[in-house]
């Protein structure tokens, strides 16, 4: 790896720059080294590892309570349906199931989490390309739905709100009245949304006919979520292969056809409205009962391979567990939707110009501690 | 496919491979040197069509180390485990599958990196997430961490 100052000028005349590891642009510590040839890039190579925490080796020595906890760290826009997955898989290996209570508390929590995740994005894509106005809007619902996180999970981020059968404590009493105001509050702001930024003739232009991405190639490269979704492949896990209860609600799975950055940002506002109608089916038919299935202090997963799946803002994310019977994982793997989104962007960005390199950036919404685990 | 269906299909494809079937996804035991006409044709085939390959990682089990692919079919909606075993602990070495699913070109860099497996006729075989200069492959059950201070 080379840093600033070497090969400046390659021996074809390309001229490489470094963008990154402290670039707004790039939502984090990610460092892209960009070939180009002029405005146009030729080739586009990332360096990771600036926040790797090697995640999955302190799991290893962690117990089935407290390596979920972890996760929280990995995509922290989703930190609740990481610490689901989580969950779902450890109990998965317990065979047990969380009660119908704690399970649809989980996904109100994991549709607010999405909404959160979706609004912070639509208001970065904004900033990235120029525009600093819907930042505010966004931030607007987001902290609203921050705060009803922060008052029944006691965090606003990073929740860790759920255990391996079910969630930690009850739901706050407010919960309920409060989420509804919330969801009354974004239902409006929507075509402020639409008419703040979607139409915007300068928006439209550097984001349509931008970063093309195939069907063939997004199952290739093993992308998943919005990105995929834009694409027109389908691939919503919870669609797929529903956890805690997603068959029981009505929604659908929002696919786009061009497979440019536009398509995929339509893709993300349509799940906004889509996450609002799943928590309207279910806030105010929470059943009554336990929020939590009876576990042993110890938590020992039988010998054997668990792979559990969830779908977070991001895509699909897979926690594989392999038990050799002791109170810790013997071996964990994430297979984070970013890492595999993030392989595509080299593909995806050949021939575009370098300006158009931010949206699409913007539009794959990377998530770095979340490569880098 | 049910997995008993996918076990019989695989079967009269590859009569040489062994099955697991303890766990939730059909799992088939194959030879490291196997793998790349076995991937192939699973993902050519047209009723079986594993076009998806959703995880790929090791498992280091201090004699030998396990390289794990999940793969999925989009079309048929069915799941295949390919698990293939390499003895040689010391100089770990697999074929490459990053040109039949490019996604596995970041994996198998980050496989390289934590846990040393070589893959053959990889374009680009530098770590991924660590520092070029770094001793070791964390992720293997032998690796001492000098810096780990446990409370």
């Amino acid at each position: 790896m080379s840093l600033l100052g070497e090969d400046i000028v390659t021996e074809e005349g390309e001229f490489v720059i470094n963008i990154g590891p402290q670039h707004p642009s790039t939502h984090g510590v990610l460092h892209l080294k960009v070939w180009l040839d002029g405005e146009t890039i030729k080739k586009v190579q990332p360096h990771l590892g600036y926040i790797h925490r090697s995640i999955e080796k302190m799991s290893e020595s962690l117990s089935y309570r407290n390596f979920i906890y972890a996760t929280s760290r990995m995509d922290y826009l989703s930190a609740h349906i990481n610490n689901q997955a989580c969950a779902l898989c450890v109990e998965k290996g317990l065979q047990i199931e969380a009660p119908p209570r704690a399970q649809m508390i989980r996904v109100i929590l994991a549709e607010l989490t999405r909404l959160a995740s979706h609004q912070l994005w639509w208001g970065c894509t904004g900033l990235d390309l120029g525009a600093v106005s819907p930042f505010f809007y966004a931030f607007r619902e987001r902290e609203a739905i921050l705060e009803i996180m922060e008052e029944t999970c006691g965090a606003r981020l990073t929740q860790n709100f759920c255990v391996p059968g079910g969630i930690m404590t009850d739901i706050h009493p407010n919960f309920q009245k409060r989420t509804n105001d919330v969801l009354k509050q974004i239902k409006s702001k929507f075509q402020e949304y639409d008419d703040v930024l979607t139409g915007n003739v300068i928006f439209e232009n550097r984001n349509k006919n931008v970063g093309f991405l195939s069907a063939e190639d997004a199952i290739s490269f093993g992308c998943t979520g919005p990105m995929a979704r834009g694409s027109g492949v389908s691939c919503d896990v919870r669609k797929w292969f529903p956890y805690d209860g997603y068959d029981k609600v009505q929604f659908d799975e929002v696919l786009g056809k061009e497979g440019d950055c536009f398509s995929r940002y339509m893709v993300r506002m349509h799940e906004m409205k889509q996450s609002v109608s799943i928590i309207e089916q279910l806030i105010d038919n929470i059943p009554e009962g336990d929020f939590q299935a009876k576990t042993k202090m110890v938590l020992k997963l039988p010998k054997g391979e668990f792979y559990q799946r969830v779908e977070t803002a991001r895509g699909e994310l897979g926690v594989f567990i392999v038990s050799d019977g002791a109170a810790s994982p013997y071996r964990i793997k994430y297979r984070s939707p970013n890492f595999s989104n993030l392989s595509a962007l080299d593909h995806i960005a050949r021939g575009y110009k370098i300006g158009d390199l931010v949206a699409i950036m913007s539009t794959i919404d990377l998530i770095i501690p979340d490569v880098d685990r | 496919m049910t997995n008993e269906e996918l076990k019989q299909y695989i079967s009269a494809l590859f009569p040489s491979v062994t099955y697991d079937e303890t766990g939730e996804f059909l799992n088939v035991l194959i030879a490291s040197t196997e793998l790349r006409p076995i991937v192939q044709s699973l993902r050519q085939d047209d009723a079986l069509k594993f076009d998806f390959l959703f995880c790929l990682t090791c498992i280091d089990w201090k004699t030998n180390l396990m390289m794990v692919y999940h793969l999925l079919s989009k079309t048929h909606k069915h799941i295949v485990v390919i698990k293939a075993k390499i003895a040689d602990v010391v100089k770990p070495e697999i074929e490459t599958i990053c040109d039949i699913y490019q996604t596995a070109n970041f994996h198998e860099r980050e496989v390289y990196d934590l846990f040393g497996v070589n893959f053959k006729n990889h374009p680009d075989m530098r770590r991924l997430l660590l520092d070029e200069n770094w001793d070791g492959y964390p992720l293997r059950k032998n690796y001492v961490d000098e810096n780990m201070i446990t409370i």
